[in-house]
């Protein structure tokens, strides 16, 4: 039963996310991630970890994507529709993509490190609670969460100044464009 | 029981995908879209293993890697608006001022 829903799952994470990369209109591309987010928070649930799980639906689909949808909104996304791919870069970045999934599928057919680590799999038998995770985060992983919280602070603050409309260009200087690269 | 093989090869076909979207899209907002694809697959790696090792570490580690992809969200699309704003294009090969 198991195996069933984790096919179903990544099957249509797949298909989702190789919808992201194929949408000519980035307001499908959009809402294909949202599915492929959700399919993924879904697999977190099989792999014992239902915190993560509701923390992907609430940061990724609830804040991160609907920031992406607002700014497409602002933006005009329908002079950006005429043509998906670079012109130039199209062979040469298959290649490489081809390159890397074949890396990618020998490291994890043949390595025997790897296999000796994975075994036959885990079953779902007891689930770690939240309350030994936060023990963990916040007995053993403070400095990191405080330094996350910092970071986040900044990155708020970061947001805001760049965002921001250019005083100057507002006022009217307009011989002077350098002055808003730095914002 | 799933095979935790299982979830690495998921794990490698999404991170492909991501990889092939930043690649090949000319729209920097698809470009950041496949970006979070990226670092999603690199979550479920994480995830998968602290499942396999019975480790609670890697659950640590998703939190904080979620919690840094919010922060690099918000300041990237502060960067676009700003960019759309000064430039006036979303288009990646026309973003050329670093090409001397």
């Amino acid at each position: 039963m198991e195996r069933e829903f984790f096919l179903l799952l990544s099957g249509v994470a797949t298909i989702s996310a190789l919808l992201v990369v194929l949408a000519r209109n980035p307001v499908h591309s959009a809402l294909a991630l949202v599915v492929c987010l959700v399919q993924i928070a879904a697999l977190y649930v099989l792999l014992g970890a239902p915190f993560l799980a509701v923390i992907q639906i609430f940061v990724y689909v609830g804040a991160v994507m609907v920031l992406f949808l607002f700014v497409i909104m602002m933006l005009d996304v329908r002079k950006e529709a005429q043509t998906r791919y670079l012109r130039n870069a199209v062979w040469p970045g298959l290649i490489v993509l081809a390159l890397l999934a074949a890396e990618l599928v020998t490291l994890l057919i043949q390595s025997a490190r790897l296999h000796a680590v994975l075994g036959p799999g885990q079953p779902i038998t007891e689930q770690p609670s939240v309350e030994a995770l936060s023990l963990l985060l916040f007995q053993d992983f403070l400095l990191p969460f405080e330094v996350a919280s910092v970071i986040l602070l900044v990155a708020l603050v970061g947001a805001v100044v760049l965002a921001r409309p250019d005083e100057a260009a507002a006022a009217g200087k307009v011989d002077k464009p350098h002055s808003g690269g730095r914002r | 029981m799933i095979p935790t093989l299982w979830y690495l090869i998921l794990a490698a076909t999404l991170f492909v995908i991501g990889a092939a979207g930043v690649l090949l899209r000319r729209n920097v907002l698809i470009v950041l879209m496949s970006l979070e694809l990226m670092l999603n697959s690199v979550t479920l790696n994480l995830l998968a293993f602290g499942h396999v090792l019975q480790d609670l570490r890697g659950q640590i580690i998703a939190i904080f890697v979620i919690a840094i992809t919010a922060a690099e969200v918000a300041v990237a699309l502060g960067i676009l608006v700003a960019l759309l704003r000064n430039k006036n294009t979303l288009e990646v090969d026309e973003l050329t001022t670093l090409k001397g």
